[in-house]
């Protein structure tokens, strides 16, 4: 799976928990907290849907380094890529 | 044979729009099953019916705005569907006393004939699937004179949301009609803006505020997420609401309702939990019987609660019932709330942001997670002794996070 193929499938998610984001111009680098207004169960929703769409388990000790979008795909890819 | 009213969903409401009946005359009908679809100011919410029984006759058509305390349909007892109504039973004596003059000349009170007087002939698509959308999207659908089954919905449960409606709208020649009872955000402003004033005219408020020491719960909730996948682990707001509800069962001048008689405690805890709409407004829903829920159960209720609230699909119960508020404005970077009270509550408890912060522990200086809990409660059912002690057992319960 690309970035790029990832990148939809999160955006796509977000979208669901946030619906009155923006994802067709969304900004990569934005912090999702301030910027997009996402709350701690946003964020855990978010990685719930992460959890069984892509099957990585993201451990709480890891939330801190995933503060926007940009973060959350560097992540993602190295996992997604060890499957 | 009863009949079954408009709800009122909080004190902040004087009247509704009947969107959708789920039901039609003939259909059996059991204790809490969703039946009609209302309009308010806090979006669209799935109301229940409270008996059992069969239903005897829709008074009111789709698409009208009735004033609180209106009777909607009539419940009976058995299969027999009886044409006509009494007439006494639409007699308003619980009509809401203020009602717009465009309410009242569109409801069936002021103008009960123009409803049949026999149940009507089976709809020819007896649909009685609610389809889930938002709020937003079942306002421009109606607006656009869009069917919402035939969207594809791409939120969350296949629910339809704004986007949604996009494509199909480029389809269809736009319609300039704009409903006057639907929600809007504007009307939710105007309708929060009445209950906190009538909370602060009619409500002595006082306000008490400490700051509570999270290592415990901190510690405990890192240890019990560790071991969980995304889906099952817990928020902090969970070990606070637990913590208030158990609180509030032993401070029950703190939860209940006052009216004319005065206060009502209540028995059990239902709640509320101030949620935060995207984009603006507020909803505060209740966790019903939160104080006996275990901490897994009341995560997942209030992850559904907050879903639904933005997605649409509460019910009227879960708006009326709330015996107390916790409002947690959570990350938003304050390190104390001050609630106004929702009537006819007499309580709201608010949490501020966690941080890290100096505190001083055994007599050293240490840096530990903490909040500020705050109370502001009525100060014509208790006073701010009560109130301390109430915020010290909440205090008491986060210490001790693995008995929650």
């Amino acid at each position: 799976m690309n970035r790029e193929e990832l990148r939809t499938i999160v955006l796509e998610e977000l979208s669901a928990i946030a619906p009155d984001i923006d994802i067709d111009h969304f900004d990569d680098r934005a912090r999702l907290r301030d910027e997009y207004d996402l709350d701690s169960m946003d964020a855990l929703n978010l990685l719930t849907a992460v959890h069984q769409r892509l099957g990585v388990n993201i451990p709480e000790s890891d939330y801190a380094r995933m503060q926007n979008l940009q973060a959350l795909l560097d992540y993602l890819e190295t996992r997604v890529e060890n499957c | 044979m009863s009949d079954f009213l408009m709800p009122s969903m909080g004190a902040d409401m004087e009247a509704g729009t009947l969107v959708e009946w789920l039901v039609s005359p003939g259909d059996r009908v059991e204790k809490g099953q969703v039946i009609a679809v209302v309009e308010t100011a806090k979006g669209a919410i799935d109301v229940e019916v409270f008996e059992s029984g069969v239903v005897e006759e829709c008074y009111v058509e789709p698409d009208t705005r009735v004033p609180v305390g209106t009777p909607l349909a009539r419940i009976g007892s058995s299969e027999r569907v009886v044409a006509g109504r009494p007439g006494s039973l639409l007699e308003p004596a619980v009509l809401a006393e203020t009602v717009s003059a465009e309410a009242t000349s569109a409801g069936p009170v002021a103008e009960p004939s123009k409803f049949p007087e026999s149940p009507p002939a089976p709809s020819p698509q007896p649909e009685t699937d609610r389809v889930a959308a938002s709020p937003a999207a079942r306002r421009r659908a109606r607006e656009l004179g869009l069917e919402l089954g035939n969207i594809n919905g791409s939120g969350p449960g296949g629910a339809v949301v704004l986007r949604d409606l996009a494509q199909a709208a480029d389809d269809k020649p736009r319609h300039e009609h704009r409903r006057s009872g639907a929600f809007d955000r504007d009307e939710m402003r105007q309708a929060i803006a009445a209950s906190m004033s009538r909370s602060k005219r009619e409500i002595p408020h006082y306000y008490l505020a400490t700051t509570l020491d999270l290592h415990a719960a901190e510690h405990w909730l890192a240890e019990y997420n560790r071991e969980q996948p995304p889906e099952a682990r817990l928020l902090m707001a969970a070990l606070f609401m637990k913590a208030t509800a158990r609180a509030l069962s032993r401070y029950p001048d703190l939860n209940g309702h006052y009216d004319e008689q005065g206060f009502h405690p209540a028995e059990r805890v239902h709640l509320g939990m101030a949620i935060h709409l995207r984009g603006g407004g507020l909803i505060a829903p209740a966790l019903r019987d939160a104080e006996a829920q275990d901490l897994p159960a009341l995560m997942s209720r209030l992850q559904d609660l907050v879903q639904r609230a933005r997605s649409g699909g509460l019910r009227a119960s879960e708006l009326s019932s709330a015996t107390a508020t916790v409002t947690a404005l959570g990350e938003r970077g304050v390190d104390t709330v001050y609630g106004v009270i929702h009537p006819p509550q007499v309580a709201m408890v608010g949490f501020g942001s966690v941080r890290r912060r100096p505190l001083a522990v055994g007599g050293m200086l240490a840096i530990r997670p903490a909040v500020d809990v705050s109370l502001a409660a009525d100060h014509r059912v208790c006073d701010g002794h009560l109130g301390a002690r109430f915020l010290n057992e909440i205090d008491a319960q986060l210490q001790h996070p693995e008995a929650l």
